[in-house]
């Protein structure tokens, strides 16, 4: 017990000393302090959450029955192409029925070549041995293209990663906030942005899934028929984005957003908000190959399968620039501008969750959160104090180094600081005394069987620990299956008990035992007052 | 300086008299628990139902009929208004619209927009919308981290110390979960996320207290061999009860503090552990100490594995 080697003394100094350390960059964030604060120190602070710096989160959920209609979309246009490539293959109207691709050839001898031609089309699917569609033939000429199970969660898993970077650079276009996009579980988007107190631009911007397409108006459509809506072979008919109404386009998509460079906001001659949309290369060139062979002709400007307009091709587009006009405010043409900029999403996202907290609440909770913690604390120390004299001062100053590591530990993990988290602070300091109460009930008991002094202390200290170390183990079963359920705010709360668990088990057994040990060793009193 | 002494140096306190009375008493309590929930209902928030929230501050204070009135006008269903601790601050909460997912959301859009309008000056401050898909989830993730928490604790004591100890645990744990529910049932305060974190705290909570009662029974089944085991419990009851009564004091201490002055939003976690810690701090005592009696715990118990140096074990 007195064996505590000089090495010993310094290194638990040396943890202290650290811990103090990294926690002031934590303590003094967002004072004039911090400023002075030297730059070669530790800058690492804890996260706050979102309910105590304000802000805005929202978990979005992919519409599982939208991607494969999506994937199915695509494909029947990757087929239509294929079919096309010369020598051409006839065939007739591709049917979507049924979340399957079928569709008869014409000529019965080129239903091999057909076959062979939409087997390039599939791919493999890592690790399953599938491939992502099945091709079948059914009544010697109809082909028919399936998905397959694994192919579509390939799709889907795909599909979520390119959504999480289109929100993320729709959310955050300069690269520079600091937010979190995560996927979870599959088919979700978690989306955090502090200081957002206004979610609904947030939605808006995230709501649409923007794929710019532009179609030429089928001219040979019969009026009567597009709007009961039904529209000739190759062709199909689109709502009107205002107005109402319907519109026969041609299916094959001439220019789409994926050519795009760059999307911004302007206004036309007459001041009316626009989205002016530069092409790329590729893009440019077929802009400007189509427009040239159809002056004259309308051309649709197809949003999310809507038509915004189809203005007349009045002369050949050659620079690669064009001007999307319609019904827009400056915001949302500005929201569109992004939209587009960001590329289209590759699946729809539903709001399925949403949680926001201003600022100010979330200031006023840090503040009555801090004061309670000074609160709490200033009565634990009282309470310790009064009942155990001079143990009760080393279980003070252990409380007062655990709070100092327990910041710091949080600090260097980077973990996040929630409202329950401040409760589960206040807790621990609570909890973290038990520790000195089991040590030092345990020596006045050995004082009362009639103990020496060191004998006591150090029985105290070596019988009271297995109960310790049992107890902490059961607080740290319950906080870790928190942390593993448990959705933001309750896992903050967990990861401060857990973190506290630990350290309280250094400062409490390990810390204090130091500070008795050099007690004992300078001053070696005859009895003891406890 | 004269330091404090809570409990005398040497109690006695026969404990185990009223082992047979606590534990009916305890047996009912839990059952009249339980049967209260199921017929009363929790008042679940909207974590666990779905639904959404706005917290709205006025600069001036506002009458809750005229709230009423006006967000009634909305059409967005049925609201339920509270009133947060002063009349500027207030609390209105909207059920789950039918239909989509996505309606839910449109709400809470509605509502901030709205408020606003009607009422110049004012702030939403904090807005939630909880869907029914994610709120299953929600409650049914809170529902398997408390089951998988007592057993998952239960199995570490039964794996430390017997499992006689391991099913007392559960029982006590059962216990103190069961009536922190009813509490929440009679009051009807509202169950939220924090409040299953609570439930999961005093899991942690009462077991910290029964493992320091049972370490101490371990310790004197193996010291006094031919104690019965009545006297036994009542002198490691008695032997940690200074310890259980400064612990649980300056856990309380801490947590009524944070009840009194701390965020409104986590009164609720405040208030559960605060009773949890009451309840498992009396279910240490008397669940699991008496549990240990019914399960024939003896000093024979431990020896077979624990004591191989000894001579009973050897010709046991």
């Amino acid at each position: 017990m007195l064996e505590f080697p000089r090495w010993k003394v310094w290194l638990v100094t040396l943890v202290v000393a650290l811990g103090v350390f990294f926690s002031i960059p934590s303590l003094i964030a967002g004072t004039t302090l911090a400023s002075k604060w030297p730059s070669w120190a530790p800058h690492a602070k804890i996260n706050l959450g979102l309910d105590l710096a304000g802000g805005s989160h929202l978990l979005l959920e992919a519409d599982a029955r939208d991607a494969l209609k999506t994937r199915l979309q695509s494909m029947e246009d990757s087929v239509a192409t294929e079919l096309r490539r010369s020598p051409r293959i006839e065939v007739g109207d591709i049917s979507t029925a049924g979340g399957r691709l079928s569709f008869m050839v014409r000529n019965p001898t080129q239903v091999d070549a057909a076959v062979e031609r939409l087997r390039t089309l599939t791919r493999p699917v890592a690790y399953t041995g599938n491939r992502d569609w099945d091709v079948t033939v059914v009544d010697s000429t109809r082909v028919v293209l399936a998905p397959t199970a694994s192919g579509s969660a390939q799709a889907l898993k795909d599909a979520m990663g390119v959504a999480r970077d289109v929100v993320r650079r729709r959310i955050d276009p300069s690269g520079t906030k600091e937010i979190t996009v995560i996927t979870e579980g599959g088919n979700r988007i978690l989306v955090e942005v502090p200081g957002v107190e206004d979610p609904e631009a947030l939605k808006r911007l995230i709501g649409q899934t923007a794929r710019l397409e532009f179609k030429l108006v089928d001219l040979n459509a019969n009026p009567a028929d597009v709007q009961q809506g039904r529209a000739p072979p190759g062709s199909q008919v689109l709502p009107m984005a205002e107005g109402g109404g319907f519109m026969a386009v041609q299916r094959r998509v001439m220019v789409s957003g994926e050519q795009l460079a760059s999307a911004r906001q302007g206004f036309d001659q007459d001041g009316r908000p626009t989205v002016d949309l530069v092409f790329n290369s590729t893009g440019a060139r077929r802009f400007g190959r189509v427009t040239q062979e159809n002056v004259n002709k309308p051309f649709a400007i197809i949003l999310d399968d809507k038509i915004l307009s189809a203005p007349n091709i009045n002369e050949p587009i050659l620079g690669g620039r064009a001007q999307i006009s319609g019904n827009f405010t400056v915001q949302s043409a500005n929201d569109l501008a992004v939209s587009l900029a960001s590329g289209k999403l590759p699946v729809k996202l539903n709001v399925i969750e949403e949680r926001t907290v201003s600022a100010e609440l979330g200031r006023d909770s840090i503040h009555k959160g801090v004061i309670a913690s000074i609160v709490g604390t200033l009565g634990v120390i009282l309470f310790m104090l009064v009942t155990y004299g001079r143990f009760g001062v080393y279980a003070t100053i252990a409380l007062v180094v655990n709070a100092f590591l327990i910041l710091a530990v949080m600090a260097l993990f980077g973990a996040t600081l929630t409202l329950p988290g401040i409760a589960g602070f206040i807790l621990t300091i609570g909890a973290a005394v038990d520790a000195n109460v089991l040590i030092n009930e345990r020596i006045r008991e050995e004082i009362r069987r009639g103990r020496r002094l060191i004998d006591a202390v150090e029985t105290g200290y070596r019988e009271a620990f297995r109960a310790i170390f049992d107890a902490n183990v059961t607080h740290v079963i319950s906080a870790s299956i928190m942390v593993y359920f448990g959705s933001g705010p309750v896992r903050g709360f967990a990861v401060v008990l857990l973190i506290g668990v630990v350290t309280s088990v250094f400062t409490a057994v390990y810390f204090t035992r130091m500070l008795v040990a050099l007690w004992i060793r300078r001053a070696r009193p005859r009895e003891l007052h406890i | 300086m004269k330091l404090l002494k809570l409990v005398p140096d040497h109690t006695n306190i026969d404990f185990m008299r009223w082992r047979n009375l606590a534990v009916i008493l305890s047996t009912l309590l839990t059952v009249a628990s339980l049967a209260y929930t199921a017929y009363r209902g929790l008042n679940l928030g909207i974590d666990f139902v779905g639904g959404q929230v706005v917290r709205v501050e006025f600069n001036q204070p506002v009458h809750i009929e005229d709230l009423r009135a006006r967000v009634a006008q909305l059409g967005v269903g049925e609201a339920s208004i509270q009133a947060l601790g002063n009349d500027r601050t207030y609390q209105v909460r909207l059920p789950r619209p039918p239909g989509a997912e996505t309606a839910a959301n449109q709400v809470v859009s509605k509502l901030r927009a709205a408020i606003p309008q009607q009422f110049p000056g004012a702030r939403v401050d904090a807005g939630e919308s909880v869907s029914g898909k994610v709120s299953e989830e929600l409650a049914s993730d809170g529902l398997k981290a408390i089951i998988f928490a007592m057993i998952g604790i239960a199995l570490y004591i039964w794996f430390r110390f017997e499992w006689q100890f391991g099913v007392g645990a559960l029982l006590t744990l059962a216990h103190d979960v069961s009536m922190t529910l009813g509490f929440f049932a009679f009051t009807q305060l509202p169950v939220d996320l924090n409040v299953v974190a609570a439930l999961l705290t005093i899991v942690g909570y009462s077991l910290n207290d029964t493992v320091v009662i049972y370490d101490r029974i371990r310790e004197n089944l193996r010291k006094y061999r031919k104690m019965a085991i009545l006297p036994l419990l009542n002198l490691s009851l008695n032997e940690t009860l200074a310890r259980t009564v400064v612990t649980s004091l300056t856990v309380l201490i801490a947590l009524a503090v944070l009840m009194a002055i701390g965020p409104e939003v986590i009164f609720g976690l405040a208030i559960a552990i605060f009773l949890g810690v009451l309840i498992g701090t009396y279910s240490s005592i008397y669940i699991s100490a008496p549990v240990l009696v019914w399960l024939g715990v003896t000093p024979h118990s431990f020896l077979k594995t624990e004591d191989k140096d000894s001579p009973e074990a050897q010709t046991a």
